[in-house]
C-alpha cells in the first residue's frame, strides 16, 4: 500500500502533558510526524495542533483512532481529501553578497515575500506559502547560499462551503 | 466544610464505594496514611509495590469493581509500573494512587521524586498529577469514571504531599463529565442488522470471544446467541469462562496453545463473529492466513481493536453486552429447524475434531507427575468453581488448557503482558474481594519466586490462597521453545537453586506441602485445598514436559505441533 501525506488538524485541552502524550503516541507505535504545530485557539482551555504525518490507508486510520482515544484529544480532523488552505511560515536566512543583493530582492519580491532583517552579508527573508512555494523558494535561494531557516510546519484550516 | 487534601481523599474514596486499598506507606504519603486509618477503608499492606498493583487488579477482576493501591513516590511508584503496565494490557480498572513530592521541588530532583506520569504515560488509560487540593476531588472522581468506562484500563493520580496537607472549604464534586472522553456503548444498528443476515446465512460459523465479553458482563448473552444460533465457541486466554466450557458448543481455547478443534474451525469457518477481542499475535499467528475462508465481523467497544491487525468485513463499535442482546433480538425469528440443518455438517466435523484429536498428555503410574494431571485433578476436586490466578508461561497454558471454566471472573491470568509474578498478588486481590470462594494460583517455580514476599501479606491477612506451584526445575516455556527451536541448547532456563518450597511455606507461617509421586498428588490437593489456611503445595513434576499444541510463533493457525 503506498504511503502519503496526510494533514490532521484537532483539537486539544490546552494543559501540560498533552504534547507529550500524542508525540509519545507516534513514537511508542513507530508513526511518523513530518511536522507539528500547536497553539492556543480562542477558547483559552483549547489548543489546535495540526500533524503532518505520513503513512498507508491502514496506518492513518489507526494514528486517528489511537489520537481520538486520548482523553485530552477533543475532534480529530482530518485534512486530506477534503478542501483546505493550509499555510507555512518559514524565515530564511540567505548570504546576501554585493553582487547577489538585487536578485535576492528580484525574489524576494516576485514570491511576495518580506526581508525581516539585513545585514551586510545577509538578509532574512520571511516568507509564508504552501508547500510548493516554500519548496520553489527554497530552490532559488540554495544557489546563493542559505546560512539558516526555521520553519513553523503546516497549519491548515477547512475551507468553508461557498 | 473545611478539609485537608488527605481528608479529601478518603471522603472521595468512600464516595467511590471503595472499601480495600492495597497499599505501602512512605514519606509523602504520612498525612494520607494518617487519615487513612481513621476511615473504615481496609489498608492491605502488600510486602512490595508490584504486588499491591496485581492484588488491585485481582481484586478487581474477581470482584468486578476498580481496584485501588496507594503507593509512595520515587521507587513506591516506579515499583508499580508492571502491574500497571499488566492492568493496562488486559483492560483492567484500577486506580493507582502515587504519592509526590511537594509541588514546590518538583523537577528539583529532590529525594524520591520521580516523574511518575511521564512514565506512566504510555501505559495508563489516563493519568493526572493533581496541582492544587482544589482539584483533587475533582480528579479522583474522573480517575474511576475513566478507570470503570468504555475499555476499562488502570489510570494513574500523583499527589503531591502539600496537595495533601492544605486545608480548603471543600464540597463533593458532581457527575463527572468530560468533553473529549464519550465511549460508544450502543452499536449501529444498520451494521447488526448485517451481521443477523450473516449468521442466518453461514455455514460454517464460529464465535471468537476475548475479554471484553467478560469486563462488559455479556458472557450471559454471548452464551444465549451461542446457544440459539447454533454457534461453536473459542476464546482467547482473556476470555475463559465467557461461556460454559461444559457446553457442547465450547471449542476450547484458540491460539498459539488453542485446541486442535479452535484452530482448526478457525481455517475452515466461513463466518468468525469475534467480540471484545483485539486479535493479539499470540491468536492469530501468520495474520495473512488467519481465518482465509471467513467474513470477519468485529464487535468492540474500542474503535482502535478494529481493523489493527486483521481487515474485517463488518466493523461494529459498542459494548459488547448491549450489542450481543441486540444481535439476539435480531436474530429471534431465524427458524432453528433451518439452523440446525445448515450447521449440521460443520457440527459433525468439530465433533470428529475433537474426538480424534483431543488435548491430551499421558499419566504413566509409575513415571514423574504430569503438570496436567496435577491441574486435572484440581479441575475435579473444585468442581471447575474455583478462582484460578495463575502465572506465566506454561503452567499458564495448562491452567487454561486444562482447568475448565463454567462462569467469567473465574480465570485471573496477565494475559497481554504475560507478566509473571503475577498470580500470587492477584490471588490475594481476588481473596479479598471474594473472602468465601477458594482461590488458587496455579504457578510454576520460576514465576512464583518473582512475587512469593506477597506471602507474608497473605499469612497477615490470613488470606487462605492456595498456591500450586507446578515445579519442573525450568523456566518451562522458554525452555520449550529451546527445546524445539534452538536444539535443545538450554540456555539459562535451568533453575537449579530453588528454595525448598514446603519449608519456605513453613517460614511464612503458611502450610507447606509436597507431591513426588502421582499416586500422591490428590492426597496434598485434597490437604491443601481444604486446609482453612495460606498453603504452597509443591508438586514435583516432569521435567521437560511441553504444552501441546504449539502453533509456532508467526506460523498459521492450522499448522500445530502436536503431541
Amino acid at each position: 500500500m503506498r504511503e502519503e501525506k496526510h494533514v490532521l488538524s484537532m483539537l486539544v485541552d490546552n494543559e501540560p502533558g498533552v504534547l507529550s502524550r500524542i508525540a509519545g503516541l507516534f513514537s511508542g507505535r513507530g508513526y511518523n510526524i513530518e511536522s507539528l504545530c500547536v497553539a492556543e485557539t480562542m477558547d483559552p482551555q483549547v489548543s489546535r495542533m495540526t500533524i503532518v504525518t505520513k503513512g498507508n490507508e491502514p496506518i492513518v486510520e489507526q494514528i486517528k483512532k489511537q489520537l481520538n482515544k486520548l482523553i485530552n484529544v477533543i475532534k480529530v480532523y482530518e485534512l486530506t481529501g477534503q478542501e483546505y488552505v493550509q499555510r507555512e511560515l518559514a524565515m530564511i536566512k540567505v548570504s546576501a553578497k554585493p553582487e547577489h543583493r538585487a536578485e535576492i530582492l528580484r525574489i524576494v519580491d516576485i514570491f511576495r515575500c518580506k526581508v525581516v532583517d539585513v545585514g551586510l552579508d545577509h538578509y532574512t527573508i520571511e516568507v509564508t506559502g504552501d508547500e510548493g512555494k516554500l519548496a520553489a523558494l527554497l530552490n532559488l535561494l540554495r544557489p546563493i547560499g542559505i546560512k539558516e531557516i526555521a520553519r513553523t510546519g503546516m497549519i491548515a484550516l477547512f475551507r468553508e462551503a461557498k | 466544610m473545611e478539609l485537608t487534601g488527605a481528608q479529601i481523599l478518603m471522603k472521595v474514596l468512600k464516595d467511590e464505594g471503595v472499601d480495600t486499598i492495597f497499599g505501602y506507606p512512605g514519606g509523602v504519603l504520612l498525612d494520607i496514611y494518617d487519615e487513612l486509618a481513621k476511615t473504615d477503608i481496609r489498608h492491605i499492606l502488600v510486602r512490595h509495590e508490584q504486588g499491591a498493583a496485581h492484588a488491585a487488579d485481582g481484586y478487581a477482576r474477581a470482584g468486578g469493581r476498580v481496584g485501588v493501591c496507594l503507593v509512595t513516590s520515587g521507587p513506591g511508584a516506579t515499583n508499580t509500573v508492571t502491574g500497571i503496565a499488566s492492568a493496562y494490557c488486559d483492560s483492567i480498572p484500577i486506580v493507582v494512587i502515587t504519592g509526590q513530592v511537594p509541588t514546590h521541588l518538583i523537577g528539583n530532583d529532590a529525594f524520591q521524586e520521580v516523574d511518575i506520569v511521564g512514565i506512566t504515560r504510555p501505559c495508563t488509560k489516563h493519568n493526572f498529577l493533581v496541582k492544587s487540593t482544589e482539584d483533587l476531588g475533582r480528579v479522583i472522581k474522573e480517575a474511576f469514571f475513566i478507570a470503570r468506562s468504555g475499555r476499562p484500563g488502570p489510570v494513574l493520580v500523583d499527589i503531591p504531599k502539600n496537595v495533601g496537607n492544605k486545608k480548603i472549604a471543600f464540597e463533593m464534586p458532581g457527575e463527572v463529565k468530560l468533553r473529549s472522553y464519550n465511549p460508544t456503548y450502543n452499536p449501529n444498528m444498520r451494521q447488526l442488522q448485517k451481521v443477523a443476515e450473516l449468521v442466518q446465512k453461514a455455514e460454517r460459523p464460529m464465535i471468537f470471544a476475548g475479554g471484553g465479553v467478560i469486563l462488559s458482563d455479556g458472557a450471559k448473552e454471548l452464551t444465549e446467541f451461542a446457544r440459539k444460533n447454533q454457534i461453536p465457541v473459542t476464546t482467547s486466554l482473556m476470555g475463559l469462562g465467557a461461556f460454559p466450557g461444559s457446553d457442547p458448543l465450547w471449542l476450547g481455547m484458540i491460539g498459539m496453545h488453542g485446541t486442535y478443534r479452535a484452530n482448526m474451525c478457525t481455517g475452515k469457518c466461513d463466518l468468525m463473529i469475534a467480540v471484545g477481542v483485539r486479535f493479539d499475535d499470540r491468536v492469530t499467528g501468520k495474520t495473512d492466513s488467519f481465518a482465509p475462508q471467513a467474513k470477519i465481523v468485529h464487535i468492540d467497544i474500542d474503535p482502535t481493536s478494529i481493523k489493527k491487525n486483521v481487515p474485517v468485513s463488518i466493523p461494529v463499535v459498542g459494548d459488547c453486552r448491549i450489542t450481543l442482546g441486540h444481535l439476539n433480538t435480531l436474530t429471534d425469528q431465524i427458524d432453528p429447524n433451518d439452523l440446525q440443518q445448515k450447521r449440521k455438517s460443520w457440527l459433525d466435523q468439530i465433533v470428529e475434531w475433537k474426538s480424534t484429536r483431543p488435548l491430551d498428555y499421558e499419566q504413566d503410574k509409575n513415571g514423574p507427575v504430569k503438570p496436567q494431571y496435577v491441574v486435572e485433578k484440581l479441575y475435579e476436586l473444585t468442581k471447575g468453581e474455583a478462582i484460578i490466578t495463575t502465572e506465566v508461561g506454561q503452567n499458564q497454558m495448562w491452567a487454561a488448557q486444562y482447568y475448565h471454566f463454567e462462569r467469567p471472573n473465574r480465570f485471573i491470568t496477565s494475559g497481554g503482558l504475560g507478566c509473571m509474578g503475577f498470580g500470587l498478588p492477584a490471588a490475594i486481590g481476588a481473596q479479598v474481594a471474594c473472602p468465601d470462594e477458594l482461590v488458587v494460583d496455579i504457578a510454576g517455580d520460576g514465576s512464583i519466586q518473582m512475587n512469593i514476599q506477597e506471602m507474608a501479606t497473605a499469612v497477615q491477612y490470613g488470606l487462605p490462597v492456595k498456591v500450586v506451584i507446578l515445579n519442573n526445575g525450568y523456566l518451562g516455556m522458554v525452555r520449550q521453545w529451546q527445546e524445539l527451536f534452538y536444539g535443545k541448547r538450554y540456555s539459562s532456563t535451568c533453575m537449579d537453586c530453588a528454595p525448598d518450597f514446603v519449608k519456605l511455606a513453613e517460614a511464612y507461617g503458611a502450610v507447606g506441602l509436597r507431591a513426588e509421586k502421582p499416586s500422591e498428588v490428590v492426597a496434598v490437593l485434597k490437604e491443601g485445598l481444604f486446609s482453612s489456611k495460606t498453603v504452597i503445595m509443591d508438586f514435583r513434576v516432569a521435567k521437560e514436559e511441553c504444552v501441546y499444541p504449539m502453533v509456532p510463533a508467526g506460523a498459521p493457525l492450522t499448522e500445530m505441533l502436536l503431541v
